[in-house]
């Protein structure tokens, strides 16, 4: 560079980027695989020209330049070709000549990432590493008069309900006189939540639902699957398999034409319908299916022409209100299928979380309530959503735990809590914490993207471009080149895997705290905290 | 681990019988404290079948406030035993009053009340009574109940019974006996803490643990049942779960076992009862017990169980002869209690058996869980 060649405002040097590439001559084969695999094409092929003095001894002939060049990685600084740490490029080179380091003190492409005026989108979840539920504690242990299960030898029930249960005394009351009982679902605790076919490459869906095929009918493990928003693929709602699918219905009513057009050939009923009220955890923001994601599959399963950006928007827009929407939506899902399936809304976690209880506690058809943390994933959001907005879980469904515990209902209107569950590896006991503060159920999205595909997002702002189509594992891709890196069923086979290590662990921490029959909902006296104010919040014990 | 030991017998016996019984497997409590629930009392009590009988401990202070109260609300006094012992009590033991079994005749107004609102009733006397107690210490209250005396001090049993001379009052003696010799555990020595626990003829005691413990309290709290408050011991709750099965949800005591431990999916695939008991497992899905007890029980009518929790963890067993049947948590208080039995025909209830002595005392009904039950609605 000349010393005078123009400087603007986002002129950034390799040192300014998160992440930046080192790339080693040496090992380097030239090969150019980095280059072509890079989803942002952050590097490029390079030349660069070598100078060398040569200075013979003697002082008899001058000093000579010598020119040479060759050939290299050079990474852009351009902000929006900045390095995501995917480290894509290291997975495909033969050497291991090139991989992305973090620079922990680099923050400058925050302030460029905005240009023209748009603020940064993006998908994956809010880049927060701290986890309340990574610091509870399972303290409950007697030793005294309760020995210890073993969790590898006794019998477990670790079994949930999904739907409206009735009160012992409505239950009897319904049974004697053969009245109508609202449908109930015994599920496993946790639930794959809902990411979108249209979000989700069709490898990816296809191998969550073989997944959880093998799980329920090889391994007798009742799991199920929610679709998210933007339908289902025809074959699967005339399926048997669609027992273990959890239908879901979002503002933007994507791929609904098909759902209720398969009705009347549906083999089986769906496992429940969920109603998604909000996106994610941001309340607000809406989301969007970029154009580049809806291809021919996706336009004919959502009932929309191709190559055209599909936003949801933030609210059922068709509906005046909430509550008016709740119950509405509720009774007419719930009578589309003649009263046999449960449909319960999905809520982000929120200060009206409390509200639309209420309303529920007093619809006999409402057949739970799901809220999703602060923590959870979205499609793409803006940047500032994603990591500013929403209510962090703990508090808000112990709030919707203890206001059911006051009215007496707390068997009766189940809990599903989502956001955060396992973001930093602790799935087991971020979930098994969340049960005892008083959830009857958790979901997890990115937890299984991760797990189960190898999906690249951390904490650290790392790849996250779920929304560009451009996911270099083929997971959030409806790109062919992409999604054929992902094999189906070797997603399938994590996806056993890491239910089946769930299942374990959930064991291995309640089984110390005496539980083995019953999951332990509301068990708060087995949790402590070192956190006072954390403690006094939840009801539960202060530990230091 | 807590000892217990019930016996139900024809004709009226020393509630002594039952705590040598304890006394035998001495090394099972630590002396932190004992429970006596007597019912089918005999002698005055028998004649006044009807009237609600108090127990509890009393200083001089307490007794005039309780006479106060009582008779403000229209009952009078027919006839009680009030005992203040004037030997030391045992090492352990504090001094506290007269231990007092006094029985009442109701207001007039009564006989026109259903039996339930007369229960309702007693047990909110019983509440306040208690309270008013807790505030000054002057009353501890255990039951208000006819044909009911529950008796509850801190100590060795054998001590305890010798001390309040349990022996030598044939008006004390009864058919029913629920005993318990406590092992103080977890929680700090309280005497409301002390089994066996009663509400509206319902009385049960338990050894081990419950460690669904908080989930069920908030439930049955929540019920808005008066009476279920206190739990003061994590086995309260199973007195009031049988209550609720019992009274609120007009069950049988078999359905019992099957709401404090239902059975698996699998199992109840094959029930012949299978759509009532799996409508029956997810409404009472918060009273599912978890971790390691043995029940015994007495219901109102003189029905006498024992009952375990779904894995077993601790042992029971119920044997006796026409007459006399004794439950026990262990097989040598049986043996101390009812040496001439036949030992063949004892039985020790699995994971999934409720045993059962009506107040005939003629034989142990062995139920299972995978049997059929009774029409129950
Ligand atoms: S880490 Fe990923 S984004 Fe960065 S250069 Fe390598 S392939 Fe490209
Ligand atoms: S690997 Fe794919 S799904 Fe994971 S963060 Fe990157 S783009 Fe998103």
């Amino acid at each position: 560079m000349l010393s005078n060649r123009p400087i603007t405002p986002s002129t950034l040097g390799v040192k300014d980027l998160p992440w930046q590439i080192e790339w080693d001559k040496d090992l380097c084969t030239q090969c150019g695989r980095c280059t072509s695999v890079c989803p942002v094409n952050a590097i490029e092929l390079g030349v660069f020209r070598k100078r060398d003095i040569k200075t013979p001894i003697g002082l008899k002939t001058k000093a000579t330049n010598e020119y040479s060049v060759f050939y290299g990685i050079r990474q852009r600084t351009d902000p929006a070709y900045g390095c995501i740490g995917c480290s894509m490029c290291n997975m495909v080179c033969p050497n291991n000549a090139i991989r992305p380091n973090r620079d922990e003190g680099s923050t400058t492409l925050k302030f460029h990432s905005d240009r023209g005026g748009n603020p940064r989108t993006r998908g994956g979840r809010r880049n927060s590493g701290e986890s309340l539920l990574d610091q509870i504690k399972f303290m409950r242990i007697s030793m005294l008069t309760d020995p210890a299960l073993d969790a590898g030898r006794h019998e477990f029930n670790l079994t949930t309900l999904l739907g409206r249960v009735q009160s012992p005394e409505e239950g009897m009351k319904t049974f004697a006189e053969n009245g109508w009982k609202p449908p109930v679902r015994e599920i496993y605790p946790l639930v794959i939540g809902g990411m979108s076919f249209g979000a989700l490459s069709p490898n990816m869906w296809e191998g969550l639902q073989m997944g959880v095929a093998y799980l329920n009918e090889e391994l007798g493990m009742p799991v199920r699957i929610s679709t998210g928003e933007g339908g289902c693929p025809p074959r699967l709602l005339r399926s048997r398999f669609l027992k273990y699918v959890i239908l879901q219905v979002a503002s933007g009513y994507f791929g609904w034409d098909e759902i209720i057009h398969a009705i009347p050939e549906m083999k089986v009923d769906p496992c429940a319908i969920e109603i998604k009220y909000g996106q994610g955890a941001k309340p607000g923001d809406g989301g969007l299916l970029m154009w580049y994601k809806v291809n021919k599959l996706i336009a004919a399963i959502r009932g929309v022409p191709q190559g055209i950006s599909l936003p949801s928007p933030p609210t059922h827009q068709t509906q005046y209100s909430i509550e008016e929407s709740v119950a509405k939506m509720i009774q007419s899902m719930s009578m589309a299928w003649g009263f046999r399936v449960p449909v319960y809304p999905k809520i982000s976690a929120s200060s009206t979380s409390l509200a639309v209880l209420n309303n529920l506690t007093r619809n006999p058809y409402a057949a739970g309530l799901a809220i999703d943390g602060e923590d959870g994933g979205t499609g793409a959001a803006y940047n500032v959503s994603m990591n500013h907005m929403g209510h962090p879980i703990a508090s808000n469904l112990r709030d919707c735990y203890n206001a059911l515990v006051q009215t007496g209902k707390q068997n009766e209107l189940p809990l599903i809590a989502g956001g955060g569950i396992g973001k930093s590896g602790n799935l087991a006991a971020n979930a098994a914490a969340l049960i005892m503060l008083g959830a009857s159920m958790v979901q997890v999205g990115k937890y299984v993207m991760q797990a189960a595909a190898g999906c690249l997002g951390s904490e650290k702002d790392r790849c996250n471009v779920c929304n560009l189509g451009i996911c270099p594992k083929g997971i959030t891709s409806q790109d062919p080149r992409l999604y054929r890196r992902l094999d189906p069923e070797k997603v399938a086979e994590r996806v056993v895997d890491f239910y089946l290590s769930f299942d374990t662990e959930l064991k291995k921490i309640i089984a110390p705290l005496g539980r083995s029959t019953s999951l332990p909902i509301g068990m708060a006296d087995a949790l402590g905290i070192s956190d006072r104010d954390a403690a006094d919040r939840l009801g539960i014990k202060y530990v230091v | 681990m807590c000892r217990l030991f019930a016996l139900t017998s024809r004709d009226p016996i020393s509630p002594m019988r039952a705590i040598d019984a304890l006394n035998v497997m001495k090394e099972g409590h630590d002396g932190s404290g004992v429970g006596l629930y007597l019912n089918g009392l005999s002698g005055p009590f028998e004649e006044l079948k009807d009237c609600p009988i108090l127990s509890g401990i009393f200083t001089e202070a307490g007794l005039r406030r309780l006479d106060q109260f009582i008779m403000d609300k229209g009952f009078k006094s027919k006839f009680s035993i009030l005992y203040t012992p004037h030997t030391p009590p045992p090492v352990g033991t504090p001094v506290r009053g007269t231990y007092a079994a006094i029985a009442y005749s109701v207001p007039r107004g009564w006989e026109d009340m259903t039996e339930a609102e007369q229960g309702v009733r007693l047990v909110q006397m019983r509440l306040d009574l208690k309270k008013m107690g807790e505030e000054t210490g002057d009353m501890m209250v255990f039951s208000f109940w006819p044909d009911t005396i529950v008796i509850k001090e801190v100590g060795d049993p054998l001590e305890i019974g010798q001390y309040l001379l349990l022996d030598r009052n044939k008006d004390i003696y009864a058919r029913r006996i629920l005993a318990q010799g406590r092992q103080n555990t977890n929680y700090a020595i309280n005497l409301y803490a002390c089994h066996p626990f009663f509400i509206e003829g319902v009385a049960s005691m338990t050894n081990g643990e419950n460690t669904a413990f908080l989930p069920i309290k908030e439930y049955l709290e929540s019920r808005n049942i008066t009476g279920y408050s206190g739990y003061q011991s994590d086995s309260e709750v199973f007195t009031h779960i049988a209550h609720y099965a019992t009274k609120k949800l007009g069950l049988d005591i078999r359905a019992y076992k099957h709401i404090i431990t239902p059975l698996s999916d699998g199992e109840l695939a094959h029930h012949p009862d299978r759509e009532f008991l799996t409508d029956l497992k997810r409404t009472c899905r918060k009273l599912i017990i978890d971790g390691p007890n043995c029940v015994i029980g007495c219901l109102p009518g003189g029905h006498m169980f024992m009952t375990q929790d779904r894995k077993k963890f601790r042992p029971g067993i119920v044997g006796g002869k026409d007459g006399i049947f004794g439950f026990s948590s262990e097989v040598c208080g049986l043996n101390a209690a009812i040496p001439d039995r036949d030992k063949s025909k004892d039985f020790q209830p699995m994971h999934l058996d409720t045993a059962i002595v009506g107040p005939d005392c003629k034989e142990i009904i062995q139920c299972s869980q995978t049997d059929q039950l009774p029409r129950q609605l």
